[in-house]
């Protein structure tokens, strides 16, 4: 049954335990919420409601996307032909660089946790806002005066070091723009960390009275993971990128070797940071997903306190393995050694996630709407993306496939296809609730299965020219192997589509928000306290501060429903019967 | 939470210390210790940044959270610290069987 069906109909009482408790008041105004509460532009730019901040980080990190996005077209049409003719060596080098630096720092990073996370911490918690709603305004503002760096700099004339910006190269030999770019990360990184500041400090200090720590949803367990690796994690990168930057305008020796620096200590501290950061882009699509199986399978997810310590673990390996991006490098063998293991070892918790959703989908009640196509999809690709990542892990492999395509097929599975899937996924599942409006499932599910096809039509085809030797970063290939360039048109002709998928949703998701269909406080029936208030929800959040008495997922037991034909302990009706049938 | 109120005359005790340290910090650069030249002057970095932990930022009045918190930030650093030390250590070692191979060959 369709999202539509289920809106229409009348809504039978809550879940058993969950009693609604954001009924209107008396005294106020019908229909008031966060989006109607004030139009002028200073009611959005020096707004403190968290959920008017998820929006601006929406508005702004979609702008990037599309930047980045058409970065990554001129690259797939560059590399259509052997010959560099579409642009010049240095002109891809920049393109490229571009393309990384946008996607990582300005999509990925701030991604699900500014948009989404922003929007429903406080709503799942129970809380009215943010712990610090004026730090949480500052880390928006952050992120664009870093972006103004960073874009600035791409404006008169880019960067060409590719977004790891290597040292000598970085801090010696590239004649672009590095200082201004860097000065852009170091200022967006701080958007990073105020974030989770604002994160922990919520999570700890503001949950709703009854909302223990294990009644919390997965979604918020995987931001506090993440939250842990903003702040530890991201100071680092500050550190590295000033330290590169300094060596480049005082030639002081930190980094080059011909100044007595090292270059591999650049390697160490950037990726003590960029590793992690893979984990604070994927763990908060990681809990998107843990809520939106759980919702359409009708079902408790499946070992819930092994999903929400699992994240924990990843934080914390993941701090743990960065020395596996260098197993080529001057590194000594045996640190290669350690980072190989526990880079093994950190596959674990991650594969514990996936079995656990797995099990959640057994024996389930399925219904495949549209964030469920996209979950659907993430789990298939997040473990054909993480296991090639162990492959990288084997230090002999990696010699071989390292700075190859298969590298760039391996963490676009899980960047793409995992983060930006989960994204998307997240954003149709939470859609009605910051708007209000729902989208056209047809389409929603139409275009799932486009980015679907898309994606791996791009992507499959870089795993074997990565195996077959094309190394990443190149504006030019062999022409006498030929299979070289049937799989880059392959792979340009995914991107294509993959394209068209994303053009899908941008167009029907801004239709929604006038000709969509009114959304229902609960529209897909789930058990989450952000369902628990209207659609779209007043600016406080809760009328009244609610008070949890269920569990996270407590959705009633199949085998009620199926065997005995019981629909829930107490026979009223229960949401789930709704559902599969 | 009550805040602790702290006497101005503490900051300017501290301050005084630090000023102190700094002063023998350009003091000890006058003498050749040796190998200990970098422990001491590490010494008297280290124990300038605790105090400014403790009081400026006043860690020392804080509750035990707070402690855990600035605790664990640098268990953190010394993770990093730890692994890439790890690294410049043992580039010079050589596992046995290229050794062998080498001399074989």
């Amino acid at each position: 049954m369709s999202a539509i069906d289920r809106t229409a109909r009348d809504m039978p009482p809550a879940t058993p335990g969950v009693k609604r408790i954001a009924e209107p008041r008396a005294d106020e105004r019908p229909g008031s919420n966060y989006l109607n509460n004030g139009y002028g532009w200073k009611s959005w730019l020096l707004t403190k409601d968290h959920k008017r901040i998820g929006i601006l980080y929406l508005i702004s990190i979609s702008l990037f996307f599309a930047l980045g996005g058409i970065y990554a077209g001129f690259i797939r049409l560059e590399l259509l032909t052997p010959q560099s003719d579409l642009l010049q060596p240095a002109t891809y080098n920049k393109v490229f660089t571009q393309h990384g630096i946008i996607m990582v720092f300005l999509f990925l990073v701030p991604s699900i946790p500014a948009t989404l996370g922003n929007f429903l911490i406080p709503l799942m918690i129970g809380a009215k806002d943010l712990a610090f709603p004026r730090i949480n305004l500052l880390s928006w503002y952050l992120l664009i005066i870093g972006a103004v760096f960073a874009l600035g700099a791409m404006m008169y004339g880019g960067v060409d070091t590719g977004w790891t910006f290597y040292t000598p190269f970085s801090s010696t030999y590239s004649n672009t723009y590095v200082t201004a770019t860097g000065i852009g990360i170091f200022v967006a990184g701080f958007s990073s960390i105020l974030t989770g500041l604002n994160f922990i400090v919520t999570i700890h200090t503001m949950r709703a009275p009854g909302m223990t720590w294990f009644r919390m949803p997965l979604f918020v367990w995987a931001h506090y993971a993440t939250s842990l690796i903003m702040i530890l994690g991201t100071p680092v990168l500050a550190i590295t990128i000033s330290l590169m930057a300094f060596e480049r305008v005082t030639r002081v020796g930190i980094f080059d070797p011909a100044l007595g620096g090292d270059p591999i200590l650049f390697q160490h501290l950037f990726w003590f940071y960029s590793h992690p950061a893979v984990y604070i882009m994927l763990l908060p699509g990681m809990g998107i997903i843990s809520e939106i199986i759980s919702t359409f399978s009708r079902k408790n997810i499946f070992g819930y306190k092994f999903v929400a310590f699992s994240s924990i673990a990843i934080a914390v390996f993941g701090f743990l393995v960065w020395g596996h991006h260098m197993f080529t490098t001057g590194q000594s063998v045996y640190a290669g050694l350690v980072f190989s293991f526990i880079s093994y070892a950190v596959a674990v918790p991650s594969a514990i996630k996936v079995f656990n959703w797995s099990a959640t989908l057994f024996r389930g009640s399925i219904s495949y709407d549209t964030p469920m196509l996209y979950a659907l999809g993430f789990l298939g690709l997040f473990t054909l993306g993480g296991m090639t990542g162990v492959f990288l892990a084997a230090i002999g492999l990696d010699v071989h496939v390292h700075d190859t395509y298969f590298v760039v097929a391996h963490f676009h599975y899980i960047m793409v296809g995992g983060t930006l899937l989960a994204y998307l996924g997240g954003l149709h599942y939470w859609w009605p609730k910051m708007f209000g409006r729902m989208y056209p499932e047809g389409w929603g599910r139409f275009s799932a299965l486009v980015v679907f096809v898309g994606f791996n039509l791009t992507f499959f085809p870089q795993f074997l020219l990565g195996y077959l030797g094309m190394p990443r970063r190149y504006a030019a290939y062999p022409v006498d192997i030929p299979a070289f360039q049937v799989l880059h048109i392959l792979s340009t002709a995914g991107a294509t589509i993959l394209g068209a998928g994303l053009v899908i949703p941008l167009i029907y998701l801004i239709w929604s928000l006038i000709g969509g269909p009114k959304a229902a406080g609960d529209p897909w029936m789930a058990t989450g306290l952000e369902w628990r208030t209207a659609s779209p929800p007043p600016t406080e959040n809760f009328h009244e501060t609610p008070v949890v008495t269920w569990n996270a997922y407590e959705y009633a037991p199949q085998e009620d429903m199926e065997v005995i034909g019981k629909t829930s302990p107490d026979d009223k009706p229960d949401r789930s019967s709704y559902s599969g049938a | 939470m009550s805040e602790h109120i702290v006497q101005p005359k503490s900051y300017y005790k501290i301050f005084g210390a630090l000023m102190v340290l700094t002063a023998l910090t350009v003091v000890v650069a006058f003498f050749d210790f040796g190998a200990l030249n970098d422990i001491v002057a590490m010494t008297i970095a280290v124990t300038k940044a605790t105090l400014v932990i403790l009081f400026f930022m006043h860690v020392f009045y804080s509750s035990r959270l707070t402690k855990t918190i600035v605790v664990a930030g640098f268990f953190w650093l010394a993770i990093m610290f730890v692994m890439i030390g790890s690294d410049y250590l043992s580039r010079g070692y050589v596992p046995r069987g290229i050794t062998n191979y080498v001399e074989r060959h």
